[in-house]
């Protein structure tokens, strides 16, 4: 998506105002990130902020607020986006302070968290806002000093006057700057006059989480508040029937006990509406401990739900009746395999092609559902009062619920506010915010300001999953062992995960991909990478089997096919850039020193893969004991374009590849008669700390392109990567995820 | 049933009334609203929730206050005075969190690690730190930020 400076000027970041005393903004916030702290406190309570664009507010002191629009889980945008705004400002990052900003969509700009584009759709945007409030700076202190803008210049928050030795703080212009009007035709620093971008910088908030210092919205709390828990249907395919509360309300700090209705029946739901049970038993008590005792205490009957008709995107869909179970997931999978499916593309005459082969390929690859586990359980505090809620949400997209609380609630969206708690890893469980319905409802009934707890079995057992997937890969040959035809066929249960255009299409001359799904009353949504979490592995579990069965070089193979989608590619739709495809493999292939004598002991597998428009390439090395697999070695290259906190980016790198490679060995949520058979840590198998690789080295390919992403784009590869490196290990293909109970 | 505890946490005592077998984690989070201590699974088994015990790492979530009279409890507002806990500058010089919620639970786990085995072999920190779970999967940064720790420590 381009942003034109057309689209900048609707941006009421350019509608200057001065704002002093008063409002939500002043004093120390709940969210002010200060850094350094002191500076923030010797403030006092009300110091003079002179605004900026919304980004920017500096006191006459020179106290220098830069706010962070975008939610924060982990992938340390509450740092980058800062970054953005400060170089082209010109202050020294390690002096300012940064606020999470809450959801105001009139003065910020996509507030979502998700689909790796914080950094990307904030590129341009961010640091025109600091360059925007520079130039006002600049031609204040013109005016003051009576001197052209020309012959001024800026460095860490002053401005200077060469010619007459003349210098004074940002803060001194501050007021003056804050009362013209916002520059045109701004124009942004070129890549190579950074100063900060491309510098590591630490979190902002690292002190506040060292310490324990309250920061999530499970931390959060108010005079007055009670904590709400809710009980749910135990299976999917089932609702409430009836309840008898008279045992739970006499418990001890027990205030009420009531039923909701998540959404109204007829209520036409969006795409982050997803919620896993529509009505469910609201216990609202003084403390968390108080309401999980009377939940143990609730007489529920549950029944089994009948067929659903829901409005969603538009669409009329019927959530199923039944109680689900994983064997027969697994079976209906391998029977639409049979039948034909949605043909999504098709290039040249695979059917011929498949006819004249001399020899064939076929492959089936199996992924389970995965639960999110983040480890902050969902939660959120919510006070109704009137027509108005605020919200202190963990949430990675508030302006989806915004609309869907709006409509709930019968208010305008205006009267909703929500400020952004950090949030304790999303993954993008935290794009689905019924939870907040939810809170509101039940702070609406109660008539006091509640939070709303989930318990990690909630969080576990009535999730929104990552779908089970299957994909059949079928290749043919020549008589020279020449591959002449690919055929892709997969889908899941309740969708498919195929992307028809990615590689590698557009390199194989005879190409068709086909789609099925199953519906199901198990709820799914975004997790780290849709689809291409499971692609990612089955494709490139394919690409080093049939590479070894025509004798070539898995690097050297993957390339050859990326040349081919280079130089002369096929079809129209390619979704890909091959020559940045081909660039992180060049780059893993170097560093890993692939293919080196050295290495010949090594039992190394590589994968690579293009998704949310940033490419990731890695080869691990691995070795097995006692039937388990231990990681030596992770090597990951990937090209994001330009890496604005080389340190934060590291860091999120090695961290997919771990989460990667937990999920490949261990992620598995299984399913009896509509329940989860997993509930909690205890059963529900997540990597840990001797279970991490040894070393992991993350490089990134250096370029000016502007960044494109990497919270999702370094996850998916890992579980090729690992399936090939176990390949090499024990000489077994594995097909069905997760791994680590087929090693032994 | 309700009763009257006092608790000796970070080296100053709480009288609080409560339920006899609430754990010492919502004793902390709701009653005495020191949120440094996390919730994560209330089973023992992510460690979010560590605190040390009589200068032993314990999940408080497994710790009903009636078991608690007399005992030293810290947690991670109290693991160092001014804050500068070696395992806690460790984990700010290597940048290590990424969404933070489980690391007060890490750095507990890590300082009472580090108190008995000043100089942990890495097989040291992978046994003690497994009851630690991660999903960001920071654990590659936190067994360095261990070692830096551990080096930093005379």
């Amino acid at each position: 998506m381009k942003k034109t400076d057309s689209n900048y000027s609707r941006r009421s970041f350019l509608k200057v105002s001065s704002l002093s005393g008063g409002g939500f903004m002043l004093g120390i916030s709940w969210f002010a990130s200060a850094k350094p702290v002191e500076t923030l406190a010797e403030l006092g309570a009300e110091p003079i902020w002179q605004e900026l664009t919304s980004y920017i507010k500096i006191t006459p002191d020179n106290v220098i607020k830069i706010f962070s629009p975008n939610p924060e889980f982990g992938q340390n945008v509450m740092t980058s986006l800062p970054m953005l705004v400060a170089e082209e400002l010109d202050v020294d990052f390690k002096a300012i302070v940064v606020e999470q900003a809450s959801y105001n969509p009139a003065l910020f700009n996509r507030q979502f968290t998700g689909g790796s584009q914080s950094i990307r759709s904030a590129w341009k945007l961010l640091r025109t806002a600091g360059a925007s409030a520079r130039q006002m700076l600049l031609t204040a202190a013109s005016q003051a000093w009576n001197v052209p803008v020309a012959e001024l210049t800026t460095s860490k928050g002053q401005v200077k006057h060469a010619a007459s030795g003349k210098s004074a703080t940002y803060g001194s212009f501050a007021s003056a700057a804050s009362k013209l009007p916002v520059p045109k035709d701004i124009v942004l620093k070129a890549n190579k006059g950074f100063r900060l971008l491309g510098t590591p910088q630490k979190n902002v908030e690292g002190s506040k989480i060292v310490h324990g210092k309250p920061l999530f919205g499970m931390d959060y709390k108010e005079e007055g508040m009670l904590i709400a828990m809710t009980e749910r249907p135990p299976a999917f395919g089932m609702r409430l029937k009836s309840f008898d509360a008279t045992a739970a309300k006499k418990m001890p700090g027990i205030v009420d006990v009531f039923t909701i209705q998540v959404y109204e029946p007829t209520q036409k739901l969006a795409m982050f509406d997803t919620r896993s049970f529509n009505e469910v038993i609201a216990v609202v008590g003084k403390s968390t401990w108080d309401v999980l005792n009377a939940r143990k205490r609730l007489n529920v009957v549950w029944e089994n739900a009948p067929d659903i008709k829901e409005i969603m995107n538009n669409r009329e869909t019927v959530v199923p009746r039944g109680l689900e179970s994983t064997s027969k997931h697994y079976a209906d999978m391998l029977a639409m395999d049979k039948k034909p499916g949605r043909v999504e593309r098709k290039d040249g005459e695979p059917e011929k092609a498949f006819e004249a082969a001399k020899h064939i390929i076929e492959r089936t690859y199996t992924a389970p559902f995965l639960a999110h586990n983040i480890m902050e359980p969902t939660n959120t505090f919510a006070h109704f009062q009137g027509n108005k809620v605020r919200f202190v949400a963990p949430i990675q997209g508030p302006d989806f619920i915004a609309n869907t609380i709006a409509t709930r609630l019968g208010i305008p969206k205006e009267n909703i506010e929500i400020q952004l708690a950090r949030m304790g890893g999303g993954f993008g469980r935290r794009a689905y915010g019924h939870y907040m319905v939810e809170a509101a409802l039940i702070s609406k009934q109660a008539n006091a300001p509640v939070k709303l707890v989930y318990s990690r079995e909630d969080d576990v057992s009535g999730g929104i999953y990552r779908p089970t997937y299957q994909l059949t890969y079928r290749a043919a040959f020549d008589e020279n062992k020449r591959l002449t035809v690919m055929h892709i066929k997969g889908g899941g249960i309740p969708e498919s995960p195929l992307h028809a255009n990615r590689f590698p299409a557009g390199a194989i001359d005879n190409y068709m991909a086909e789609s099925w799904s199953i519906p199901s009353n198990i709820t799914v949504g975004a997790f780290r990478a849709p689809r291409s979490n499971f692609n990612a592995a089955a494709e490139q579990s394919f690409l080093d089997e049939i590479a070894e069965y025509m004798g070539k070089d898995p690097i050297a193979f993957r390339l050859e096919l990326l040349k081919r989608a280079k130089e002369s590619p096929v079809g129209k739709n390619n979704d890909y850039d091959a020559s940045r495809y081909m660039g992180v493999l060049e780059l893993v292939r170097d560093k890993s020193g692939w293919g080196k004598p050295e290495n010949a002991n090594k039992k190394r597998g590589v994968s690579a893969y293009f998704c949310h428009n940033s490419y990731a390439a890695q080869v691990i090395d691995l070795h097995v004991k006692d039937g388990q697999v231990i990681v030596d070695h992770v090597i990951s290259a990937v090209d994001c374009g330009v890496v604005v906190n080389p340190e934060g980016a590291k860091n999120m790198a090695e961290g997919a590849a771990i989460d990667g490679i937990g999920n490949a060995l261990f992620g598995n949520l299984t399913f009896t008669e509509g329940s989860t058979n997993q509930k909690n840590f205890d059963t529900y198998r997540m990597i840990r700390h001797n279970e991490a690789p040894k070393k992991i080295d993350v490089h990134f390919v250096a370029n000016e392109i502007d960044p494109t992403g990497l919270g999702e784009p370094p996850f998916p590869p890992i579980f090729g990567a690992m399936a090939n490196a176990i390949y090499q290990a024990t000489g077994k293909r594995l097909y069905k995820q997760p791994f680590g109970n087929q090693i032994a | 049933m309700i009763k009257k505890f006092t608790l000796r946490i970070n080296k100053k005592s709480h009288t609080v009334e409560v339920d006899e077998n609430m754990p010492l984690l919502w004793v902390l989070r709701d009653i005495l609203d020191m949120k440094g201590t996390k919730y994560g699974c209330g089973v023992g088994s992510c460690g979010a929730c560590t605190v040390h015990l009589n200068g032993i790492a314990v999940r408080s979530c497994q710790l009903p206050i009636s078991s608690l009279a007399n005992q030293q409890i810290t947690t991670i507002e109290g693991l160092a005075e001014k804050g500068d806990h070696p395992v806690q500058k460790a984990w700010l010089d290597l940048d290590v969190a990424q969404c933070g919620y489980c690391q007060s639970g890490q750095i507990m786990s890590a300082a009472a690690l580090l108190k008995n085995t000043p100089r942990p072999t890495e097989e040291d920190i992978d046994n003690f730190m497994s009851g630690n779970i991660c999903r960001c999967g920071t654990y590659t940064r936190i067994k360095k930020a261990i070692q830096l720790a551990a080096s930093n420590t005379k």
